[in-house]
């Protein structure tokens, strides 16, 4: 019941924090200079064209009232046409989504890889100079963000020693027999392993620097609550059974010692969805972000509320599923 | 464990004297750009496109670091572009310190429904993806410095906020707090005079992370062609030039690159040593 009324209060709070987000976008885009209209028309098109297309697109009403407007197609799943493509928005968001999600994805499985990593071996050789090592790496890569990552992984692997694609999605020459938009996983679905192999060449890099800053975060927090729980009796119990470190580490340590990092990668997720914005435009990879930053300049005020509104509603998303994951394995709050 | 303390020690000192000395380098340098920079930072020579550094045959005498697709100095537009990072980092480092904390402090000592509003406001903040909301606010107040300025301090206020306000919670649940406010002293001047001080190690440590991050902005914003103009000497703009001939001529983007890396690791790990300086733990 007390669980209920916590889920049921924070729902109320994520539909507010929406709102806010609609509310002021809406604001924002509508003080733009620059009008979208005129840029659609062709040269030499009179004041009536003008009207009657600002009128198709409802920028002659007030700002109240083409919110609510708005705000109703939104309710019923309309999110308005794309000044310069002149498609529905949603269409056109749906469309890139997987894409944006792949990478994302991609990006927090190399970061939990190698934050794992780094923290296990890290407790390993804790006292010794390969520990003060890790810690060195692990600041290093916590300081720089991914947009100077990506571009140090461009110059490494993409120009001098170039293992990997730097540009795209997928090679534009391939034929591609898919039917979903996310290639990654219908290409292993297919078993067609010579595009998965093309698409993750592509992928590799800006998931890397996606990866990087919250690898270290990942491989801090796990290495600092392993260690505290290397201390615990139960663990010393372990290791005079007989375990070798190995066993100790991984089987009765790392338990115990995973659940804060979990909370703190799902809050960490989220500013790594908000990192692809950049990430994509450096690697020129046909996601949400490429497309938010090009309706930027092109004014396609229907296109940047949607895309801004999808974000802020995976954000809240992400956010939620993690509160109810840590209500659901915590269990202190279980049988609170 | 006297050991371990000093060791801790010391490396903040490595940290911070490192960190501390790159920063007075790029000073330096954008103090003194006009009179230190071999060329014109904004000279173009088309006969001179594309010049390779001092140290790589076919080099131009008195390009150090090379020349750009326009022919223009790259070492010279590094210093100049040492201006820009540092005015950018300075005053909008600053202002957004000023408001956040301010903010978070009124939150924090407060509470009720002052902490209601400036929470929620945070909350609806965080739902935002920052790069494309500082793209949209430049798209909204056209190109140029103040509209940088402007946009990190919009965006960038709630990490401030969020941390001043639980610092502020924690330390107006402390006994001095209350002895305070039974000697009669007002809430206002009890958050001026009492909590600000014990939070004010926090904001320099923020503060200092903040500036690393402002350069970072400065340089996407520049990348995303949206910052000050295309000719001003920007790192960030030099390097989303080098990002389109990266394999025709790898220094336009190399110098400017390592210089922007090195100044935001300088800044956060000046942040980090102060923090390390700051702790009660350790001192």
């Amino acid at each position: 019941m007390q669980l209920l009324r916590a889920v049921l209060l924070r729902l109320a709070t994520t539909a507010v924090t929406l709102l806010g987000v609609a509310v002021i976008v809406f604001v924002v885009i509508r003080v733009v200079p620059g009008n979208p209209i005129a840029m659609m028309l062709p040269p030499g098109a009179t004041e009536a064209d003008v009207a009657r297309l600002t009128a198709q697109y409802g920028l002659d009403k007030s700002l109240p009232e083409q919110f609510l407007i708005w705000a109703g197609g939104v309710l019923r799943g309309d999110f308005g046409l794309s000044i310069t493509a002149r498609q529905p928005v949603l269409d056109l968001v749906l469309g890139r989504l997987p894409a944006t999600l792949e990478l994302s994805v991609m990006a927090l499985v190399i970061a939990c890889l190698l934050g794992g990593f780094a923290a296990l071996t890290g407790t390993r050789a804790r006292g010794t100079g390969g520990e003060a090592a890790i810690d060195v790496a692990n600041g290093m890569a916590l300081s720089i963000p991914d947009f100077l990552w990506g571009l140090i992984l461009v110059l490494l692997f993409g120009v001098l020693w170039p293992l990997f694609h730097i540009s795209g999605r997928v090679t534009p020459s391939l034929e591609l027999p898919f039917t979903t938009d996310f290639y990654l996983f219908e290409s292993v679905l297919r078993l067609r392993f010579d595009l998965w192999a093309n698409i993750v060449s592509h992928m590799f890099l800006p998931a890397l620097a996606l990866a990087i800053p919250l690898a270290a975060i990942i491989g801090q927090l796990l290495k600092q609550s392993l260690k505290e729980t290397m201390h615990l009796d139960y663990v010393t119990l372990a290791r005079t059974k007989g375990y070798g470190e190995n066993h100790v580490i991984l089987r009765e340590a790392l338990r115990n010692a995973i659940l804060p990092t979990l909370t703190l990668v799902g809050v960490q997720f989220t500013f790594l969805i908000g990192g692809t914005v950049i990430i994509e435009r450096l690697f020129s990879y046909e996601g949400l972000g490429n497309l938010a930053i090009d309706a930027v300049i092109n004014r396609d005020l229907p296109l940047i509320q949607g895309i801004v509104i999808l974000f802020a509603v995976i954000f809240t998303a992400v956010n939620l599923c993690v509160d109810l994951l840590y209500a659901v394995l915590n269990p202190r709050l279980r049988h609170g | 464990m006297a050991d371990a303390r000093g060791m801790v020690k010391r490396k903040a000192g490595l940290k911070l004297w490192l960190s501390g000395g790159w920063l007075a380098l790029v000073v330096l340098a954008a103090l003194l750009a006009p009179w230190i920079a071999p060329q014109d930072p904004l000279a173009q020579d088309l006969f001179l496109g594309r010049m390779p550094p001092a140290w790589v045959s076919g080099a131009e005498p008195g390009y150090w670091l090379g020349t750009d697709s326009l022919g223009r100095d790259v070492l010279s537009r590094i210093l100049h572009g040492a201006r820009i990072a540092l005015t950018v980092a300075l005053v909008a480092g600053g202002i957004t310190c000023l408001i956040g904390a301010a903010l978070g402090l009124l939150a924090g000592f407060l509470r009720g429904w002052v902490d209601l509003a400036i929470s929620r406001l945070i909350d609806i903040w965080m739902a935002f993806p920052p790069v494309l909301f500082s793209i949209l606010l430049i798209a909204v107040l056209g190109p140029g410095l103040s509209s940088i300025v402007i946009a990190i301090v919009v965006i960038d206020w709630t990490r401030f906020a969020r941390v001043v306000r639980a610092e502020a919670m924690a330390q107006g649940a402390m006994d001095y707090v209350a002895s305070a406010q039974v000697a009669g002293r007002g809430r206002l001047s009890t958050m001026v005079t009492e909590i600000l001080p014990n939070v004010l190690p926090t904001i320099v440590v923020l503060l200092t992370l903040e500036m690393g991050i402002a350069v970072i902005v400065e340089a996407i914003l520049s990348f995303v062609n949206l910052s000050i103009s295309t000719d001003d000497p920007t790192w960030g703009g030099m390097i989303a030039e080098g990002r389109t001939s990266v394999h025709q001529a790898w220094w336009v983007l190399v110098f400017p690159l390592v210089t922007l890396f090195l100044t935001v690791l300088a800044f956060s790990q000046l942040g980090e040593g102060l923090k390390d300086r700051f702790d009660p733990v350790l001192r």
